[in-house]
């Protein structure tokens, strides 16, 4: 039997493996934001696991709205990678250095 | 039913809608020959919307079932952030004009984002702060590279945009985690599960990842690598806007999660906040005092002033929120001012932002030399003017909840900060003879420099006011 703390697992998994997308990954912004749609992701594994064990409509819903968000965030992230793209000629994230902070 | 919650939530839609015409009309229209005008309408609307509710606001309303709250403190940050967000696009206006930035869209996504910003602070569910933080967040990124043939600033869209995401990925995990241990997304439903008794541990895990996800929003340590690239990178009005209302709005979010929906467990977060707090205090004024890029330097500075902010939300006491919300007024007025100051710093049409060509600036312009030097005293804490009284109330806030550890650092590490705002002093006054800025044209930002310079030397009277204003908005909020 398949129960809500398997569902937590794999979220809380995917989540972790997210985060350290973001951190470790030296080549490509693209992979930067597949890391971020992945963490949201497992959010709404989270959400859906959550909403199916309480009974309770709510987390669905939510659901419903951080994918809205994701997409909307996905389409201004690559927008404005585009734009850097441009200036740059690169994508590579330690290429990304010309302000040292 | 819905027509009350919709009276309730009419300023917001008013924004959103005049938003989305002011989009069609600028499509419609002649494009960016119509920017400086729909700039201007911007800013008298922000301005109007926030004498409207300043005025004629009252009550503690509540719309859509306990989503929306509309109380004394959402409607003194709104008040804040409709003003501050005005002040900065009149100053932005002229600036953006002459380096053909004032595109159209610039003034609709500022409205946009504080439309996000007004969600935020009324939001009395998990549903609801999200959206408006990502309403704001969005509008953010897209503003912070506006300049899309510069390298700089598309960079500091790039990275802003980048750990924007995974700050609003670590507060949707804790938000996830808090609706599943609390069974709802109501804060009025989460405290009751959160104050009785222990919390659990998924929910205080929950707690861990939000309180992490909005220390990344307004910039606190260890969760502030953003903020320096991103203020340089951005062009110059931008950052102003981001020093100002978006760090009010988040401020007020973070007071109204951790006492609507996490107030009868103070003593979970006290320490996080404490922590954070102490951190962003000495990190902001240690790092500030290598940096010879005024934007840089404001960035630290921001860092630092969120420190402060933060020590009040740490007494968790009403008069804490009641302090944290005095210090986010006095910091978003000085900041408009110094901002003023930094948006007419140019040489030959050019702007610039090395500290070290205000030499001798006090010779030239000796009336806007002496209101800056009000306003870096001010930022430092120095005793006569209003930024004292800020530091002031959060550290009388702390001390009497029981912190004096960290009032006592807070006082160090503002006398450590001092001293990278007075060396701007020095430079202006006593520095060596260098090459010569322009004298300042623009009115507007030689009255938003005197306004604000002149709110820090005569708001020691009674401080405008905004004591009482606060006082009844901190008691609506922590009970």
């Amino acid at each position: 039997m398949i129960g809500l703390e398997h569902y937590l697992t794999v979220a809380a998994a995917l989540f972790v493996i997210g985060i350290f997308g973001l951190f470790l990954n030296r080549k490509n912004v693209i992979i930067l934001l597949m890391s971020i749609e992945l963490i949201l992701l497992s959010v709404n594994i989270n959400l859906v696991a959550f909403s199916s064990f309480l009974g309770d409509l709510v987390g669905q819903v939510f659901t419903l709205f951080v994918l809205t968000v994701a997409a909307a965030e996905a389409a201004i992230g690559l927008a404005i990678l585009v734009c850097f793209f441009r200036n740059r000629g690169t994508i590579a994230v330690e290429d990304v250095n010309v302000m040292k902070g | 039913m819905i027509q009350a919650d919709l009276t309730i939530i009419l300023p917001e839609i008013l924004l959103s809608v005049f938003a989305m015409l002011a989009l069609l009309f600028g499509v419609y229209t002649t494009k960016d020959k119509v920017a400086p005008l729909l700039t201007w309408v911007t800013a008298a609307v922000f301005a109007l919307l926030a004498a409207w509710i300043g005025l004629s606001g009252e009550g503690n309303n509540v719309a859509f079932n306990g989503m929306f709250h509309d109380d004394a403190f959402a409607r003194f940050a709104k008040v804040t952030i409709l003003l501050s967000a005005a002040a900065v696009l009149l100053m932005s206006q002229e600036y953006m004009e002459r380096r053909g930035l004032l595109r159209f869209e610039y003034p609709i996504l500022v409205s946009l984002s504080v439309v996000g910003m007004m969600m935020m602070v009324s939001a009395g569910d998990l549903m609801a702060l999200y959206m408006g933080l990502e309403l704001q967040s969005l509008a953010l990124y897209v503003i912070a590279s506006l300049r899309r043939d510069s390298l700089k600033s598309t960079e500091a869209g790039l990275k802003y945009f980048i750990l924007g995401a995974l700050s609003s990925g670590l507060l949707l995990y804790g938000a996830s985690l808090v609706y599943g241990y609390a069974g709802t997304t109501l804060f009025s439903g989460i405290i009751a599960a959160a104050g009785s008794g222990d919390m659990s541990l998924g929910l205080l895990f929950g707690l861990v990842f939000v309180i992490s996800g909005l220390a990344f929003k307004i910039s606190a340590v260890p969760f502030h690598m953003w903020t320096p690239d991103v203020y340089e990178g951005s062009p110059t009005p931008v950052t102003a806007f981001f020093a100002t209302a978006p760090k009010m709005a988040a401020m007020a979010l973070f007071a109204r999660v951790l006492h609507d929906a996490f107030g009868g467990a103070t003593a979970d977060w006290q320490q996080i906040l404490a922590l954070l707090a102490l951190l962003s205090m000495f990190l902001g004024s240690i790092a500030a005092i290598g940096q010879r890029n005024i934007k840089r330097l404001m960035a630290f500075s921001s860092i630092a002033h969120m420190g402060y902010a933060l020590m009040g939300l740490a007494a968790g006491t009403v008069f804490g929120v009641q302090a944290m919300l005095v210090y986010m007024a006095i910091y978003v007025t000085m900041n408009v001012g110094t901002f003023a100051f930094i948006l007419s710093m140019e040489k030959d049409g050019q702007p610039v932002t090395d500290i070290a060509a205000l030499n001798m600036y006090a010779k030239r312009e000796p009336g806007r030399a002496l209101a800056m030097l009000i306003l870096l005293f001010s930022l430092a804490g120095v005793p006569p003017l209003v930024g004292f009284f800020g530091k002031f109330y959060v550290l009388r806030a702390a001390y009497d909840a029981g912190l004096a550890w960290l009032a006592i650092a807070g006082v160090i590490a503002s006398v450590i900060g001092a001293f990278y705002y007075l060396r701007i002093v020095y430079y202006m006054y006593f520095g060596d003879e260098g090459e010569e800025l322009d004298g300042g044209k623009s009115p507007v930002l030689w009255v938003m420099l005197m306004a604000s310079a002149g709110a820090m030397l005569f708001g020691v009277v009674n401080l405008f006011g905004i004591e009482g204003a606060a006082a009844a908005a901190a008691a609506t909020l922590v009970n």
